[in-house]
């Protein structure tokens, strides 16, 4: 164990249940691992119930079902009772396919707190080539004037790519007439699905520049009322790491479909062996295990973080980075300057203005398709 | 600072409660926490949509019999509240 370790480790605060990976939509974007794997080993619900038990136990307190479509799997309504029972903030992380008025009244008495809905753009038209799926922005558009309607608080998340930044002022106001209380305006982050179409999705830094500065004067009409609106932009073009999941293994516990238990949700394409709630008890996975405990402090690091002053800041970034990049999960996250690969940020930037092959959407089995994005006009 | 009458009532799109393992009152929302201290939990306990500032000031008095000044603390902490969007007044 690290000798860093012994600062006060908390509890694994935010629990993500990745209920199915399963998914009706085809998002070239999914951050989903692009080996799925069959959908036969999922928890069952006694699997799941103790995983909450055990964590909310600990000091959880954020509990988010997201898949996949979380709305596949027929015992959502129980395992949200489950989790608010036991006291968890219960969030439901959706695509908005597969709710109906009735599902939605249904969680609401099971006790669900919030409701998050992805949109794909501004409009039918965009967002439907890139979810993969006809009528999709008719049904989230409902969905989401429903969720409203029958009083929760609504997210929206809106996952920017170069097909759709350009609609942004679009997209927020199509926020103010749902009625979003916040919205996501999140560049793709490249993982899963999203990393194999890269060149495909990364945004210009002039679209960037363009989109920033639209969200600024939106928000300067506001006057403080309406949505609350918060830009994320891709790491890549910063200088600096993200604080990769606030630490890793310091707040957040993501357990797979298959009981598997990760610091982050990209972290199984790492070479490391992760802990089975089958197994283990979420208890044992986050004070002992040693994939846990293997990023955790900072002795772990190379240089040029070793001797970093900004190392409690943004902890050398992100290992899935890292080792997608370098092939090096010990690495310093590339995205930073001072890391000697930061030249393959600078060639991902150059090689997504001019990509070349074709655009992959995301499967639900084992083939791969070509995207409809593809043939939008850009 | 507030007319002392002024009754705030709970955003329903927060949720106020008793965190055993923070040892603190806790406000929860859409993905996020965030930690009350002492005082402000006793205070957002009270706001229910029915007590007046006034009134939440004279139940602190009798629960903190020595809390010489709270009038002023539960006032500041309102404003803040208030701006966090935590409470609302009817317009
Ligand atoms: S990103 Fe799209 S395809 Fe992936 S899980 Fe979410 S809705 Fe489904
Ligand atoms: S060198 Fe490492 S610790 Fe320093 S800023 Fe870069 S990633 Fe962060």
């Amino acid at each position: 164990m690290n000798s860093d370790n012994d600062k006060k480790l908390g509890p694994p605060l935010w629990l993500l249940a990745e209920l199915t990976y399963d998914c009706p939509l085809h998002c070239p974007y999914c951050s989903n691992p692009t080996d799925l794997g069959d959908f036969s080993d999922e928890l069952t619900t006694e699997q799941w119930c103790k995983v909450l038990t055990e964590a909310r136990a600990m000091g959880a307190v954020q509990l988010g079902f997201s898949g996949g479509e979380p709305l596949l799997r027929k015992d959502l309504d129980q395992l949200v009772k489950h989790g608010r029972d036991l006291g968890f903030y219960t969030n439901l992380i959706t695509s908005g396919i597969g709710l109906t008025e009735k599902r939605i009244a249904k969680l609401k008495q099971a006790g669900l707190d919030h409701i998050q809905i992805s949109f794909q753009g501004a409009d039918p038209e965009i967002n439907d080539a890139i979810a993969g799926r006809g009528k999709a922005f008719e049904q989230k558009f409902k969905m989401a004037k429903s969720v409203k309607a029958q009083g929760y608080p609504m997210v929206l998340n809106f996952v920017l790519s170069k097909q759709n930044i350009d609609q942004i002022e679009a997209v927020m106001e199509l926020s103010c007439q749902l009625k979003a209380d916040y919205v996501e305006l999140a560049t793709a982050q490249y993982y899963g699905w999203a990393y194999t179409n890269r060149d495909h999705l990364l945004p210009s830094q002039e679209q960037l520049v363009e989109a920033e500065r639209q969200v600024n004067q939106f928000r300067d009409r506001q006057q403080g009322k309406g949505p609350q609106f918060i830009f994320v932009t891709p790491d890549y073009y910063e200088t600096r790491p993200k604080a990769c999941m606030n630490g890793w293994a310091s707040t957040f516990l993501t357990i797979a479909p298959d009981g598997s238990a990760l610091p982050c949700h990209s972290a199984k394409m790492l070479p490391l062996k992760f802990p089975n709630v089958k197994d283990k008890s979420v208890n044992d996975i986050w004070l002992q295990d040693f994939s846990f405990n293997r990023f955790r402090g900072d002795s772990w690091m190379p240089q040029p973080c070793q001797s970093c002053d900004e190392k409690e800041k943004d902890f050398g970034g992100c290992r899935c980075q890292a080792f997608m990049m370098t092939g090096d999960m010990d690495k310093t996250d590339p995205v930073c300057s001072k890391s000697p690969d930061h030249h393959l940020i600078t060639k991902a930037i150059a090689q997504a203005l001019n990509p070349q092959g074709k655009i992959v959407q995301r499967v639900n089995q084992r083939k791969i398709v070509e995207a409809d994005i593809a043939r939008i006009k850009l | 600072m507030s007319n002392q009458t002024d009754i705030p009532h709970f955003n329903p799109m927060f949720r106020l409660q008793w965190e055993q393992a923070q040892d603190c009152y806790v406000l929860l929302f859409p993905e996020g926490m965030v930690k009350l201290n002492g005082a402000a939990g006793e205070i957002m306990k009270l706001v229910n949509g029915k007590n007046s500032i006034e009134k939440i000031t004279e139940l602190l008095l009798k629960q903190f019999p020595d809390g010489q000044g709270i009038n002023d603390d539960v006032n500041e902490f309102l404003i803040v509240a208030a701006e966090k969007k935590w409470l609302y007044y009817e317009q």
